[in-house]
C-alpha cells in the first residue's frame, strides 16, 4: 500500500521535528534544532531495520520514492516564492555579507574534506 | 466576462493543483532550453531556479508583497507547495536509501563544517557590518546573524532588541545569501570537489542555508541532497543558539 510507505514518512517527519523543538527547549533557544535532520536520520535507520525485518514492499516504497522525485518541483516552487525584493533591498551592504560569506564557504569546502581523511 | 471570473475561481479554489500545472510548466521550459541551448551543460533544474527567483521578483514588484509569486491571487498555490511543509517533507524523502554507513564516515567532518561554517559567516557579517559604520554591538551582532541565515537574523536581532531597520538588513542579507548559493553552486561544485556524499555534508554544514543548499544540490546532482540537507538542517539552529549569547559576548568586548 502507497499509504504506508507515505506514511511511514510523515511519521519519521513529524516524530524528529518533535525532537528538534524538544532540543531547542532543553538549551533554551525557540528554534528547532536539525529537527529534519533527526526525521532524515530516522527514515535511514527505520527503513533499514524494516528492510532486515519485513519488507516494506514496493508500492509501499513507491511513497516515499514520489516525494523524493518531486523534490525538483518543490525547491521550484520554493524558488518562485522567495522574498527577492527584500533581498535586493539590503543593497550593497547585504550583498557583500551574503555573497562574501557564500565565496569563503565555497573555499572552505575542500580544505575541510581533506581533514580526517 | 464570466468565463473569466469562472476561470479564476476555479484557479484560485485549487490552488494546489494549479501550482502543480504552473511549476510542470516552468520546468518544461527550463529543460527544453538546457536541452536545445546548453546541450544539458547547464542543468535544466538550475535553470528552472533561476526561472523560479526571477518571477518571484516579478511577483513581488506587481503586488508588493513578500511571497514572490505566490502573492498573485491565483498563483497563491504556488505558496504551498513551495512552503516548508513540503520541502521539508520532500528532503526527509530524498534521505531514503541513504546509507547509514556514508553518513558515519563523514559525521565528524560535517559536525567540524557546522561550527566553522556559523562562525565564518558571522564573522564575515559582522566584519561588513562594521567596515560599512556600525559601531554598537547589537547591530553589528545582527547583521552577523544574518549572514548566517535569514532566520537567525531576525531572531538574534528580536532577542537582543535591535533596531528593525537592522533586523530587516540582516534578512536581506541572508537572503542574498541563500539566493546566491541556489544559482552559483552548480557553477562551483566542480572546482571545490562538490561530487560526492562526504564534500556534500561539508558543503551542508558551512552553506548552512536550508533553501540554498536544497536548490543548490537539486542543480547539481540530486543524489546530493540528502547529505547536504542533513548537515544544513542543524545550522540554523545552531546559529540561532551562538549569535545571541557567545558571539554576542564576544562582540561586545570590542563595541560598547
Amino acid at each position: 500500500m502507497v499509504i504506508y510507505g507515505v506514511a511511514l514518512l510523515a511519521f519519521c517527519m513529524l516524530l524528529g521535528v518533535i525532537l528538534g523543538e524538544l532540543l531547542g527547549r532543553l538549551i533554551g533557544i525557540e528554534a528547532n534544532i536539525g529537527g529534519i535532520g533527526i526525521a532524515m536520520l530516522l527514515l535511514v535507520l527505520l527503513s533499514g531495520y524494516l528492510k532486515q525485518s519485513f519488507r516494506l514492499g514496493d508500492i509501499s516504497e513507491q511513497g516515499i520514492h514520489f516525494w523524493s522525485a518531486v523534490y525538483i518541483p518543490i525547491v521550484v516552487a520554493m524558488a518562485a516564492k522567495q522574498n527577492v525584493i527584500a533581498a535586493l533591498d539590503g543593497g550593497f551592504i547585504a550583498l557583500v555579507a551574503g555573497g562574501l560569506s557564500v565565496i569563503l564557504s565555497f573555499l572552505l569546502v575542500p580544505l575541510i574534506s581533506k581533514v580526517g581523511r | 466576462m464570466e468565463f473569466f471570473e469562472i476561470l479564476e475561481s476555479v484557479f484560485v479554489k485549487n490552488g494546489l493543483i494549479t501550482s502543480f500545472i504552473f511549476v510542470g510548466f516552468i520546468v518544461w521550459i527550463s529543460y527544453f532550453f538546457s536541452n536545445r541551448f546548453t546541450k544539458g551543460r547547464l542543468h535544466g533544474s538550475a535553470i528552472a531556479i533561476m526561472l523560479g527567483l526571477l518571477l518571484a521578483y516579478v511577483g513581488g514588484s506587481i503586488t508588493g508583497g513578500k511571497n514572490g509569486i505566490a502573492d498573485i491571487t491565483i498563483l497563491s498555490g504556488v505558496g504551498l507547495l513551495g512552503g516548508a511543509m513540503f520541502r521539508d517533507f520532500a528532503i526527509v524523502a530524498t534521505a531514503y536509501g541513504v546509507k547509514l554507513e556514508e553518513l558515519k564516515e563523514a559525521g565528524a567532518a560535517g559536525v567540524l563544517s557546522l561550527l566553522i561554517g556559523v562562525i565564518l559567516s558571522f564573522v564575515v557579517g559582522a566584519i561588513t557590518a562594521i567596515a560599512f559604520g556600525y559601531t554598537d554591538a547589537v547591530s553589528i551582532t545582527t547583521i552577523g546573524a544574518g549572514a548566517v541565515t535569514y532566520i537567525v537574523g531576525p531572531v538574534t536581532g528580536s532577542a537582543l532588541n535591535a533596531d528593525s531597520d537592522v533586523i530587516a538588513l540582516s534578512v536581506a542579507a541572508g537572503l542574498i545569501k541563500s539566493m546566491l548559493v541556489m544559482i552559483s553552486t552548480p557553477f562551483a561544485a566542480k572546482s571545490i570537489g562538490l561530487d560526492n556524499p562526504r564534500s556534500a555534508m561539508i558543503f551542508g554544514g558551512l552553506m548552512g542555508t536550508t533553501s540554498g543548499v536544497a536548490a543548490g544540490l537539486a542543480a547539481t546532482d540530486p543524489k546530493l541532497v540528502p547529505y547536504g540537507a542533513m548537515t544544513a538542517t542543524f545550522y540554523t539552529g545552531l546559529g540561532c543558539l551562538l549569535a545571541p549569547s557567545v558571539l554576542f559576548l564576544i562582540i561586545r568586548v570590542f563595541f560598547e
